[in-house]
């Protein structure tokens, strides 16, 4: 089956890391596997996007955090270790408010504690607020967008402000940030935004890639899997204990930019720009809890909240309206 | 009459021996083609020898263990001890073993002399299998194989109160092309990644976790 993506695709002019980079040519010298051959993902010359972007995406990041053995040991040193537990096991340190809602954790999208540019770090984001958003028109500040973080990507509840997570959260990204300018750009913040496919997404295609690359460890249903002991290990990328509808990672754009810097996991950058944006078309394809903001109906929330190329909230995919949510009180193989 | 009888029952019973493979018997004494009883290397728990870095079987996950038993046999994973048994058992016989050892119950303390109490996590393995090493795109064994090294899947397999020597075994067979690459090569690139130290310590830290941590089946 296939999936227009309408419109053209605003896409910013940017940065991939040099860390990418690296992870492919680390990669290619690297023989395939003999015991689950999967084909290697090697970038491919002819992909326009991924070619061009060899050269100029690839400004260093230059900004790098503390090392851990610097954090202080004192009072404030307390707080911002807490912010750093809650940030790697937030369904214990922070689990009134994320509970089992989800499967994730802070870590599953900004990798190594939030340490690592270009998923998103935390002293990319600590240095970007307070900030104007379009997603709900007014200024925020760095509180109010962890708040976002729990309430969609996280699937629970947020934290009032002034509640002791948030607090902890915010000085752990504070004492990452130590030594960093003010600068909403600074280089490997965020996620990178990948130039426009030569092809336009495709859910098929995205589903091949996911299969080869990506079922592995998210599942062949993407429900993600629990580690022996029944403790999270590998996130839900859809399904009920996924990130909701709400989410960042709801953007197809966003998606892609993150899964291209960094997925596989340590094999970063191994995926061509058309594979990264056609993985994450079919990610975003697929039905996860329903957006809080809900109101009346998906097509009236999707005017309101989803009226983006990016956002498949409201699309029709294989005779299934996007948007319906999931059912919590429904059986799931990941708890 | 009667030996006839006799002889069905007898050409019956191989029969059904050959078609339910029995994990048991040959874990405890081996087949009669050869293959002698695992119980001598792996011990009688399947807890696996430390000294000799014979791994630990017992509670690993089936689909893990009976793909490894048929890399052994297909060449795709090479171990002078490993490669001709594994040639010996038929298909049925690795799945019938492989279903046998995920089974059997975990020995609390596998490894009595494996490091005791556990190294601290400031040692440079802790610190690889906690946070790995992004700045070298090097995940954190325990992103893949669980918070605790219990094992994630029939991919991952577990790593806590493993055999050290046997860990250190495996890294060394990936950065040496004698143990097939993983799935998507990550291992091989994982091995390649790691200084002999660093392969001790990383090793050490994981043999000495207790090989179950959290409390099957609870909420994390």
């Amino acid at each position: 089956m296939k999936i227009k993506i309408p419109g053209i695709l605003t896409v910013g002019v940017l940065v991939l890391a040099a860390a990418v980079i690296a992870g492919v040519s680390q990669y290619r010298s690297t023989p395939p596997d003999s015991i689950n051959p999967a084909p290697l993902p090697v970038a491919k010359k002819s992909d326009s996007a991924s070619s061009s972007s060899g050269k100029d995406v690839k400004t260093p990041v230059t900004f790098h955090p503390p090392s851990e053995q610097d954090m202080p040991r004192d009072e404030f040193g307390k707080t911002i270790q807490l912010g750093k537990d809650i940030f790697d096991h937030t369904e214990r340190y922070a689990r009134e408010y994320v509970g089992t809602a989800s499967n994730l954790r802070c870590s599953s999208c900004h990798l190594d504690a939030g340490r690592l540019a270009h998923s998103a770090p935390l002293w990319g984001a600590y240095v970007s607020y307070p900030a104007y958003r379009s997603k709900n028109k007014h200024v925020n500040t760095f509180p109010e967008r962890v708040q976002g973080c729990f309430k969609y990507s996280m699937n629970g509840k947020a934290p009032p402000l002034g509640d002791p997570i948030l607090v902890a959260l915010e000085s752990y990204s504070y004492w990452l940030a130590s030594g960093a300018p003010i600068n909403p750009k600074i280089p490997g913040r965020g996620y990178p935004k990948l130039p426009k496919p030569a092809l336009p997404p495709d859910y098929a295609r995205g589903q091949q890639v996911f299969e080869q690359h990506c079922a592995l460890c998210h599942g062949a249903d993407g429900a993600g899997q629990m580690d022996a002991n029944g403790k999270r290990g590998f996130p839900a990328l859809w399904g009920a204990k996924s990130f909701n509808w709400g989410a960042g990672m709801g953007s197809i754009k966003n998606a892609s930019g993150f899964i291209k810097a960094n997925m596989p996991l340590g094999l970063g950058g191994t995926l061509s720009d058309q594979q990264a944006w056609d993985v994450a078309t079919f990610m975003d394809s697929h039905e996860r809890p329903q957006d809080p903001r809900y109101k009346d109906s998906i097509a009236a929330t999707r005017a309101q909240y989803h009226d983006s190329p990016d956002d498949m909230y409201g699309q029709t995919v294989n005779g299934h309206v996007l948007g319906q949510g999931t059912s919590s009180a429904k059986p799931e193989a990941v708890q | 009459m009667k030996p006839i009888l006799g002889a069905l029952f007898f050409f019956g019973f191989i029969a059904i021996k050959a078609v339910f493979a029995d994990g048991a018997s040959i874990a405890l004494s081996g087949n009669t083609r050869g293959v002698p009883a695992c119980v001598t290397c792996h011990g009688a728990s399947g807890a696996g020898g430390v000294a000799n870095g014979f791994p630990r079987l017992s509670g690993l996950n089936a689909d893990y263990l009976q793909t490894q038993l048929d890399a052994f046999a297909n060449g795709q994973r090479r171990n002078a001890m490993m490669t001709p048994i594994a040639q010996i058992l038929t298909p049925e016989e690795r799945a019938a073993l492989a279903r046998y050892y995920s089974e059997l119950t975990i020995p609390t303390n596998p490894f009595p002399t494996n490091p005791s109490p556990p190294p601290s996590p400031e040692t440079p393995g802790a610190q690889l299998a906690l946070k790995g090493r992004w700045s070298n795109g090097l995940p954190a064994c325990v992103q893949c194989h669980g918070a605790t090294g219990a094992g994630v899947g029939r991919t991952f397999p577990a790593l806590a109160g493993q055999s050290a020597l046997y860990i250190e075994n495996q890294l060394h067979a990936w950065q040496q092309g004698t143990r097939a690459p993983g799935p998507m090569g990550l291992m091989k690139l994982i091995a390649s990644k790691l200084s002999q130290a660093e392969i001790k310590s990383v090793a050490a830290y994981f043999a000495a976790l207790p090989p179950e941590l959290g409390e099957k089946g609870s909420t994390p």
